[in-house]
């Protein structure tokens, strides 16, 4: 560490830190970065301090995973100066990047399931013996020392895949550490826990920083953000807004920092008045439905012109009941029926040509990417066009007419759907089931990873769905979500429907508290 | 307005072009690069008769890859095609009066009940084939393996060792007889060709073809029947190679065990050197009719110039290669594009 000029703005330090010398372990400098015309990142100068852990907050598209990206030596070309400990530097690969003490666990885990911890943990550098087999002992001596050192007790000997999603994502977050990073950069690490494993995270983290390692904490989540973070800097629209201590910061001045205008109308989904009408005509129910593997006895009611909110935490279930009601999934036990008649699904065209639509959590598993927009949108309907013969210019109408309806940007039918941006592509996914009203729409984290604007566009369409009569369901792991739209709200725990509200005032605490 | 929400910006006009269309592009440019160079090299190449010459001997396989183009379209794969033709063809001449010397035990039928009886159990092996791939589950490449040898089984019991010689009469004149000096089996099989060329391009059917194999996940999430699509593409194919067969026995005027050996590698060559696009979703009819030239006029401009017979297997393995190479390359670029 040599003598290298930083802003003495940052000067007070973070309550826990245990630093002494203010000294950046990195810093960036006028950075800048664009993609085909596109600026990414305009001007960003951005600093992380030895032993802290920072917060990394803005909207989808506001630069703050490019920069990431950047530091972890992904994106090789850009605009600006590096400085790691006050040198120069530059990345031409990931790998480069850690060679300098930077590390990135991504939101995607990259755990093997079906090697062992200690396999995972070494994965690539296993120790070997003097004739070059793998030294099986020491290779589990030392990484029960490694997960031991982050105050876990795990067997080095299970098999990855048996073990909870938050202990994997421990156990990838010591092999990070173990190639000796300094600087770790988190994606998204809460999205897939429960509360409890977000504590133990937090607590590894916060033991982490007082041994001195620095940490990058991006995540949609902003009370995780708050509870975590020393410092949180707020990205919006490639440019950094602010870096403020985070004991200065509440939520609400985090939000208006992101979207850039006051908060007052962003509660959105912190609270919500229920309203279940139960005179309201039955269209599908399930009773105690039971798949064999993740559902148990899980019974659910949807009405029509109502929207069902079912939250729960990642792996409750959620996804099963949702392709279950699609016909994805089969029934083991349990009784499904659609006006009043039971009903089983031999196939997802079946459940389609009951009037059930699908929109799933994931985009990639709902639209054709590189075919042109049309053909996204009447893949569904290709039925009711025509029977055996297609009619192109009908398809083309009947898209243009959604895109119009939706303000799906670029008002075009005939590009590649690829092209579009996330929030459009959700609405092309909605679109495709909007021609001809379904009975039931189930939708599957409608929201998840949209920034604010293309949010409001889905809750405003998911909303005017329900006042044309559709019976809703919406299936989310985020409580926004489900407070922002629901009238009705069950709560799924490991399978099993463990509350429901009906009416009256509830927020988020109550729904965490439920699941 | 935020950044995710305007377009990204499109790339530029010609190499989005060229990134599109590679796997279109490359096949043509292929077929003409492979013309002239044998057009230079021989003096009886470019000629009507060496080209009707080409055309007869690409319409059995060409009969095949039609069926063939379906499955690759949907991302599964048919390795009975070659087989079950052959199964196809014995099973014909077995219903057909045979000559006294010819030492099998026929059931001679009448030629059209033996026309419709051996459709019926090309369709048959194919149904066998489609409830083997979408009801059980197992992998298609597994799938047609096993047909593949239940076919040369069939081959084997009903032939045992002869050859047969005798057909339908209709069935002689459709794969030997000629109109107009023009073969019949050239004609069978580019209506054929244009009849798919139809059905994928014009019908729901065909654009479900299309769906299946861009995003399978996608297309069942859209409630399209993904089993009924491929197992319909299953059948249709073994329909193919059945109606192939039976024109293949009568254009080489005979029935034997091994009779279709070269004609598996020959159809999926053509399909794929093509452009087709062997992960589905990509190529079609027009793609598998220049694959088929492609072929075509290597083989006949090699033995026109007197080329090493044992180098022609080799290089016919190093431009499949190319083809494959061509292909991987021309998904990745398109999905290169699509994701910038």
């Amino acid at each position: 560490m040599s003598t290298s000029s930083i802003r003495s703005t940052e000067g007070a330090k973070a309550p826990s830190a245990s630093v002494g010398d203010t000294m950046p372990i990195l810093e960036m400098r006028h950075v800048s970065k664009s993609f085909g015309g596109v600026k990414a990142l305009r001007d960003v100068d951005f600093s992380i301090l030895h032993g802290e852990i920072h917060g990394l907050v803005g909207e989808n598209g506001a630069g703050k995973s490019t920069m990431m990206k950047i530091i972890a030596g992904v994106h090789a070309g850009f605009e600006g100066e590096m400085l790691v400990s006050g040198h120069p530097v530059h990345f031409r690969s990931a790998r480069d990047a850690l060679a300098a003490g930077i590390g990135m666990v991504h939101q995607e885990l990259s755990v093997i399931p079906d090697l062992s911890v200690a396999e995972n943990v070494f994965l690539g550098h296993q120790p070997v013996t003097s004739t070059g087999v793998i030294d099986w002992r020491r290779m589990n001596d030392m990484a029960r020392e490694q997960i031991a050192s982050l105050g876990l007790n795990i067997d080095p000997t299970t098999r990855m895949g048996s073990l909870p999603v938050g202990l994997q994502q421990l156990v990838e977050l010591s092999r990070v550490l173990f190639s000796g990073a300094k600087l770790i950069i988190l994606d998204e690490p809460t999205s897939a826990l429960s509360p409890p494993e977000i504590e133990r995270l937090f607590t590894v983290l916060r033991r982490l920083r007082d041994d001195g390692r620095s940490i990058v904490f991006i995540s949609h989540f902003l009370d995780d953000v708050l509870a975590i973070a020393d410092r949180v800097t707020v990205f919006r629209n490639g440019e950094k807004v602010i870096t403020e201590h985070a004991a200065k910061l509440t939520k609400d001045s985090v939000i208006s920092h992101m979207i850039g205008r006051g908060s007052a109308n962003m509660h959105m989904g912190e609270s919500a008045d229920l309203a279940a009408d139960d005179s309201k005509p039955i269209v599908l129910s399930v009773q105690q439905a039971s798949d064999g593997v993740m559902l148990h006895d899980v019974s659910l009611t949807l009405r029509k012109g109502e929207i069902a909110g079912v939250y729960g935490f990642m792996g409750c279930g959620l996804i099963e009941l949702a392709r279950t009601l699609f016909g994805k999934n089969t029934l083991k036990s349990g009784t499904l029926m659609i006006d009043g008649k039971s009903i089983r699904f031999s196939s997802t065209s079946a459940a389609r040509q009951a009037g059930i639509a699908y929109v799933p959590e994931n985009r990639k598993m709902m639209l054709f990417r590189t075919e042109p927009v049309f053909k996204n949108v009447s893949i569904a309907i290709l039925d009711r066009i025509h029977s055996i013969l297609l009619k192109t210019g009908r398809e083309r109408e009947i898209s243009e007419a959604h895109i119009k309806d939706l303000q799906i940007r670029p008002p075009r039918t005939d590009i590649a759907l690829g092209n579009l941006s996330g929030g459009n592509q959700q609405k092309v996914a909605l679109a495709k089931w909007l021609t001809h009203l379904p009975q039931v729409l189930i939708l599957s984290e409608p929201t998840r990873g949209m920034d604010v604007g293309a949010k409001e566009d889905v809750i405003r369409i998911v909303k005017a769905l329900r006042d044309r009569g559709v019976a809703i369901v919406v299936l989310s792991t985020e409580p926004e979500t489900i407070l922002t739209l629901a009238d009705r709200v069950t709560v799924m725990k490991k399978g099993m429907v463990v509350k429901e509200f009906t009416k009256g005032h509830i927020d988020k605490s109550d729904l965490l508290a439920a699941a | 307005m935020t950044l995710a929400d305007s377009t990204k910006s499109p790339k530029s006009g010609l190499k989005q072009f060229l990134s599109d269309q590679m796997r279109n592009i490359a096949p043509i440019f292929t077929l003409i690069i492979l013309v002239l160079f044998f057009s230079v090299q021989s003096p009886v190449f470019f000629s009507v008769d060496n080209l009707l010459n080409i055309l007869s001997n690409a319409s059995i396989t060409g009969i095949i890859a039609v069926g063939l183009t379906f499955v690759i379209l949907t991302g599964e794969i048919d390795l009975s095609v070659a087989a079950l033709a052959n199964a196809i063809g014995i099973t014909m001449a077995f219903f057909t009066v045979q000559p006294d010397y010819v030492n099998i035990a026929t059931i001679p039928l009448p030629g059209l009940i033996c026309i419709i009886l051996t459709i019926a159990s090309a369709i048959a092996l194919g149904g066998v084939t489609a409830f083997g791939v979408t009801k059980i589950g197992i992998p298609s490449f597994i799938m047609t393996l096993a047909m593949m040898q239940i076919a040369n089984g069939v081959s084997a019991l009903l032939v045992r060792g002869q050859i047969a010689y005798i057909f339908p009469d209709f069935i002689t004149l459709l794969g030997a007889g000629k109109i107009f000096g023009l073969r019949w089996s050239i004609i069978v099989c580019a209506l054929l060709l244009l009849f798919a060329h139809l059905v994928l391009t014009y019908t729901r059917f065909g654009r479900y073809v299309f769906m299946v194999g861009g995003n399978r996940e996608a297309a069942e999430y859209s409630g399209v029947n993904v089993k009924m699509i491929i197992g319909a593409v299953m059948v249709i194919s073994a329909a193919c190679s059945g109606l192939a067969g039976m024109l293949g026995v009568a254009y080489f005027g005979s029935a034997q065990q091994n009779g279709f050996d070269d004609f598996l590698l020959t159809a999926i060559s053509a399909v794929v050197v093509g452009g087709t696009s062997l992960f589905g979703g990509r190529g079609g009819i027009g793609n598998t009719i220049i694959g088929l030239l492609v072929l075509g006029v290597l083989n006949n401009g090699l033995d026109l110039i007197q080329i090493d017979s044992f180098l022609k297997i080799l290089i016919r393995g190093l431009i499949l290669l190319a083809a494959l190479v061509i292909n991987v390359y021309a998904q990745k670029l398109k999905e290169g594009t699509a994701e910038a």
